[in-house]
């Protein structure tokens, strides 16, 4: 949709944005990251660190499933591999966060990997298949290696010290994960506009073509793995270093499916998805616990029937998405913007 | 030898409670390519159905039995044409989010009328336990394995000699060449859905009769898969033997290695099957052509 828009030279034609009004755009959003924390209720406050964790994971997600077109059901194994490995380090061994998180990051690119070398024999179905077998194996593994992880227990990690001062407010927390979260983005953003990230594309369109051109489709699937399972890896251990305590049961199959969800109601292959998804599913249940305190008073079977109403919610919005845009929010946005950029002429 | 013949009976037994969930699965799968994540939720629902007509109205089983049959066929039916039709076509990862959406909804559903609390259901199915040589197994479980044989029976002769079985796998193999030869996909698909939805009530039942209701129930769904994938996805013998199969291994493990192991070891024999036969042992291969 960009009809007079002429550059003269190719880096003006990469560039991450290209025409004036996406600047601007990119600069007023940022300004209003920069000025939030300051303005805004702890209740705010908390919901922000919580999307900012949960776009960081959905973004590593959607470099797996929305642009290697790799399904994977194995995202809660993965954030509990991250998770465990960053608040083992920390609060057994005293590893200093800014040490610890990176190593966590590392470990579970390499157990992405290992949860990847399935994907040489199995697409889609059957691919996740073994990936939700290997989340079952992990939970497992989590809640009977008692010696390591403490089993069913939870694990308690200490909040981290940056630059002398304890990071254990909410709007501490908040600059960490800004900074981690604008270095996923721009990293993925940069992913895609090199040969690696054309890679992956070309295999998620046709992967037997692919293969044929001379793009080595194993090794790149299994490098989509690592580079997925790093971001998810990041986005476990920032939720055990914010969150303090953490239990398996805070990774079961009911976190990939929520994280599978956010990049499918956001948009598949887009960072755009990824945020907006994890900014509606993080801000669904908050409003529907807002709603459902607010009638309390009215109808006080409104109270009892709240857990149903989450998850049914959950369910139709999910099942109404796919149905009725399942290029998800993110098309809508695009349409949005287009409706603006061509006004008067919509056609 | 004694624990080995009790370890032989429960496993077979477990299995064949498996085998029929993972019934439901194959036949969806075998007419209209869809996994089916909301196959425990099925169960889930035709259990609690059992439980309105039969503890809360007080129905006589058998109507009961039969009322609820016929409410998981409409069920089904529904479902089928509200969610699954407008997806066709669409790419597998929208199909398998569209059941986990359904799974969803279809327990808020049972949450929100009948409660998270487990209830306690009138069993109907002769509970006194029968012996085999030394070993103990309960009546209903026995009940079971023979509802899950006959089904297996049924089923094979329906999808071989009946003409909705036939149209059936000829949509499977072929949709365009099973609609230019005049076969309804959106009846078909309605009918494998209902039986589907129907299958799952009866396994609901029994499960009913022996833990009660419970949310947990639909917790069966995902334990299923491996059952699914080793027998094969498409084959109905497939399930009963991978049902069969599954359940030994579990109750082997359990009794011989420990406890903790016979959970994990399905998931394990999952990604084994994967990696060497990944359409497990009576499955069809897929072969892709360019």
């Amino acid at each position: 949709m960009e009809s007079g828009i002429f550059f003269t030279d190719y880096r003006a034609d990469m560039a991450l944005r290209r025409k004036p009004t996406q600047q601007v755009r990119l600069g007023l959003f940022v300004a209003f990251l920069l000025i939030f924390p300051f303005v805004a209720s702890p209740y705010w406050l908390t919901l922000a660190n919580q999307i900012g964790i949960a776009t960081i994971g959905a973004i590593g997600l959607n470099i797996l499933v929305g642009y290697t077109g790799q399904i994977s059901l194995g995202q809660g194994a993965f954030m509990a591999v991250g998770a465990y490995t960053s608040g083992i380090l920390a609060a057994r061994l005293g590893v200093p966060f800014w040490l610890s998180i990176p190593i966590a990051c590392l470990v579970t690119a390499a157990v992405g990997v290992v949860f990847g070398l399935p994907s040489l024999r199995l697409k889609g179905l059957y691919l996740a298949m073994a990936t939700l077998a290997a989340q079952e194996i992990v939970e497992w593994v989590i809640t009977h290696w008692t010696s390591l992880t403490g089993g069913t227990e939870a694990l308690v990690v200490p909040a981290p010290t940056l630059l002398g001062a304890r990071v254990n407010t909410d709007f501490r927390f908040y600059w960490i994960i800004l900074v981690a979260a604008g270095f996923t983005a721009l990293f993925t953003a940069n992913l895609f506009r090199s040969r690696v990230g054309r890679a992956f594309v070309a295999i998620r369109d046709q992967d037997i073509a692919a293969e044929v051109i001379g793009v080595n489709v194993f090794f790149y699937k299994l490098l989509a793995f690592a580079t997925s399972s790093f971001f998810v890896g990041l986005a476990g251990a920032l939720t055990a270093h914010y969150r303090t305590i953490i239990s398996w049961e805070r990774f079961t199959i009911e976190v990939s499916i929520l994280y599978l969800a956010m990049i499918i109601i956001g948009g598949l292959g887009t960072i755009n998805g990824s945020f907006f998804g994890a900014a509606f599913m993080t801000l669904l249940p908050a409003f529907i616990n807002n709603v459902g305190r607010a009638l309390r008073d009215v109808a006080p079977l409104v109270a009892t029937l709240l857990p149903a109403v989450q998850q049914g919610v959950f369910g139709a919005v999910l099942i109404f998405f796919l149905i009725v845009e399942p290029e998800g929010l993110a098309k809508l946005w695009r349409n949005i913007k287009d409706y603006f950029y061509v006004w008067p002429f919509s056609y | 030898m004694d624990r080995f013949l009790q370890l032989t009976i429960t496993g077979l037994s477990n299995g064949m409670i498996y085998a029929l969930v993972a019934l439901g699965f194959v036949i969806i799968y075998k007419s209209s390519d869809v996994i089916n994540f909301a196959q425990g939720d099925l169960l889930l629902f035709g259990a609690y159905l059992a439980f309105a007509f039969v503890a809360q109205f007080g129905l006589h089983w058998t109507l009961g039995v039969v009322l609820t049959l016929v409410a998981a066929v409409v069920a089904g039916v529904i479902i089928e044409s509200i969610v699954l039709r407008p997806l066709i076509g669409e790419p597998v990862i929208s199909m398998i989010m569209v059941t986990i959406g359904l799974s969803s909804v279809l327990r808020a559903i049972v949450n929100a009328i009948w409660g998270p609390r487990p209830q306690s259901f009138p069993a109907f199915i002769p509970t006194q336990d029968v012996y085999i040589g030394p070993a103990v197994v309960g009546a209903d479980r026995l009940i079971a394995i023979g509802i899950a044989l006959a089904f297996l029976v049924a089923f094979t002769l329906f999808f071989r000699f009946t003409r909705e079985g036939i149209a059936m796998r000829a949509i499977a193999d072929d949709q365009q060449a099973a609609l230019s030869m005049g076969i309804s996909i959106k009846r078909i698909f309605a009918l494998a859905w209902g039986i589907a939805a129907a299958a799952a009530a009866v396994g609901g039942i029994i499960l009913a009769n022996i833990v009660g209701v419970s949310g947990d129930i639909s917790v069966l769904g995902l334990r299923v898969f491996p059952v699914v994938i080793l027998g094969g996805l498409d084959s109905i013998p497939g399930a009963i033997i991978g049902g069969a199969i599954i359940g030994l291994l579990e109750a082997y493990t359990g009794g011989y290695i420990g406890q903790g192991l016979n959970l994990i070891v399905p998931f394990v024999v999952l990604v084994l099957v994967l990696m060497v036969r990944p359409y497990g042992l009576f499955g069809k291969e897929i072969i892709e052509r360019v």
